[in-house]
């Protein structure tokens, strides 16, 4: 294992968040703040506690992990997509680097950014509401899960990706949609039945619900389905990303 | 690397997504520590074939063996030995020169050492900008930190695609010498380039690639006589009917055209020819050449002639 070569993909990612950190945790705080300037007071304060959960400490988890869910998708896909446009994938290419290595590099150090993001989130909502963490383990669980999981679908688009709007097209076609439909905002059971069956489809509904239940001990679905839903998807990523590299898809020609 | 061959390239071929074949089943055998220009046209194939010694391009099929080590399944091995300077200028343009350099050398799987990327940058003169970002460095001083990454493991063979393309004169005999003093350390070259006087002026070998073909390899000077041909072309006022017997030592040749005809001296890069004293010799026996050039057998000439001659 090129242990070396890993952490110097690492440190040289992680660099690059550290240049332009100010920026990158700017937004994801703004957008926190104004989220909960919308939804947790001016809208929140007459809405109903959701399974005894006042509004604005529900929305929490959900917040995180859309801010998570993004950061994690993009960060990811720009690391790999930049050293492919400005052509500097031609050393990682030719280092004595296996693709596991060249993975862990990358997507660990997208990861770690995206968790740095979410704990930030995490720490900016306690400035609005009382919160209560009822099981921080498994809140860790879900936050580092989902940052790889999360991570690996956007190095997957950063290979697949031929052009910037490519690299924007997902995240915005997809990843939006599908974590605002995810129940960052309600819970899932407050729709009518074909639109709750509808919701189970939708791979974020379970991160969300996971994630929320580490802190309220509350989820749409139960727990474990969570955690089987989670490890699938970080498998079916992985599967993905292992046919890339047998076949050099996006990277060799 | 035990033996005398750093690099065994055996019916390599490369076929494009597109059908585009850029390498027709390539033999080359590049020995140990000698510098070794591939020399072609532009779409020859000397990228293709030099990323596909690198891990960069699979190859279609055709094995390469680097210091002995099967590039595919011994890839770490082999690609250890190697540095890669690609043709396009591609930097991280907000990393400082230290920075990148060290970055490289961290690739490669090998411990730090300020001592050597110290020595490095030293050596192609990038010393005094290590700190710089290299966006604010100059295209020539770009390549020299591209040249800096690719020798910051310490390899033993270092490929340069085209180092001198889009650079001015001053620049290139700067490029020229710092390879040569490379060589000097004891590490194998392999450098491609379109310019004749590149290979002729750093070469021990040369091998000439056209449509993804080698056509030939060859030692410079053995090359050198046969493709440096030289004419020494006098244009004719009047016709002449035979060359003068006392100018039997010269190389000369007669062409006749429709005006007064041209006498042809041939000679090749090697032998030492005086122009005035050939000149003195036709004033005295009457012949006044009312111009003369000089013409040199250009690459496309010698592809062609190559070409034939297969
Ligand atoms: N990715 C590619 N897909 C299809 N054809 C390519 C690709 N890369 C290079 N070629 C073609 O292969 C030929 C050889 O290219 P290259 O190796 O870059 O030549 P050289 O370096 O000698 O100029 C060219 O005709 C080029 O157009
Ligand atoms: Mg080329």
């Amino acid at each position: 294992m090129n242990i070396r070569g890993i952490l110097a993909i690492y440190t040289f990612e992680m660099g690059r968040t550290l240049r332009t950190l100010g920026q990158s945790i700017a937004s994801p705080v703004l957008s926190t703040v104004l989220y909960f300037i919308v939804f947790g007071s001016a809208i929140g304060s007459r809405m109903q506690a959701i399974n005894g959960i006042p509004y604005g400490a529900f929305i929490v988890p959900g917040l995180i992990m859309l801010t998570v869910l993004g950061q994690s998708v993009s960060n990811a896909s720009f690391g790999i997509y930049f050293p492919r446009f400005t052509g500097t994938i031609y050393e990682i290419l030719s280092a004595p680097l296996s693709f596991v290595e060249i993975v862990l590099g990358y997507v660990g150090a997208a990861a770690t950014k995206s968790v740095m993001i979410g704990v930030i989130v995490l720490l900016t909502a306690c400035f609005f509401v009382p919160l209560h963490i009822a099981h921080p383990l498994w809140m860790a669980f879900f936050l580092i899960m989902t940052s790889i999981t999360f991570s690996l679908l956007g190095f997957i688009i950063g290979i697949w990706a031929d052009g910037f709007e490519k690299l924007q097209l997902i995240p915005l076609l997809v990843i939006t949609p599908l974590t605002f439909l995810g129940g960052s905002f309600y819970s899932i059971n407050m729709l009518p039945p074909f639109w709750y069956k509808v919701s189970l489809a939708n791979p974020v509904v379970y991160l969300v619900s996971g994630f929320r239940w580490s802190f309220y001990e509350h989820g749409d679905v139960s727990l474990m389905t969570s955690v089987t839903m989670i490890l699938t998807f970080t498998l079916a990523c992985l599967i993905i990303i292992g046919w890339i590299f047998k076949t050099g898809y996006g990277l060799k020609k | 690397m035990q033996n005398g061959t750093a690099i065994e390239i055996k019916a390599l071929k490369k076929i494009y997504e597109n059908g585009f074949k850029a390498l027709n089943g390539v033999n080359l055998e590049i020995r140990r520590g000698e510098i070794f220009a591939l020399l072609g046209p532009n779409g020859a194939g000397k990228t293709t074939l030099i990323n596909a010694v690198c891990g960069i391009v699979r190859p279609s099929s055709g094995t390469v063996a680097i210091g002995g080590y099967d590039n595919i399944s011994q890839y770490r091995k082999a690609r250890s030995l190697v540095g890669l300077v690609p043709q396009e200028l591609s930097t991280d343009s907000f990393e400082t020169v230290w920075n990148t350099v060290t970055f490289s050398r961290g690739l490669f799987g090998k411990a730090n050492n300020p001592r050597h990327i110290e020595d490095v940058l030293k050596r192609l003169s990038l010393w005094d900008k290590k700190d710089e970002q290299i966006r604010h460095l100059s295209g020539g001083m770009k390549r020299r930190v591209m040249v800096a990454k690719a020798l910051s493991h310490e390899p033993e063979i270092l490929f340069l695609d085209e180092p001198t393309a889009g650079v001015d004169v001053e620049l290139r005999k700067s490029m020229w010498a710092q390879v040569r003093s490379l060589r000097e350390t004891g590490i194998t070259i392999i450098l491609t380039t379109h310019y004749i006087e590149e290979a002729q002026e750093m070469a021990d070998r040369v091998g000439i690639i056209n449509k993804g073909e080698l056509i030939l390899t060859e030692d410079k000077k053995t090359l050198m006589q046969k493709m440096g041909k030289r004419q020494m072309i006098f244009v004719l006022r009047e016709q002449l009917t035979t060359i003068p017997s006392e100018l039997g030592s010269y190389p000369l040749t007669l062409e006749k055209d429709d005006n007064g005809g041209k006498l042809i001296l041939t000679y090749d890069a090697e032998t030492e020819n005086d122009i005035s004293d050939v000149l003195d010799n036709l004033k005295s026996h009457g012949i006044r050449p009312k111009d003369i050039y000089s013409h040199q057998s250009s690459l496309e000439e010698i592809f062609i002639e190559l070409v034939e001659v297969k």
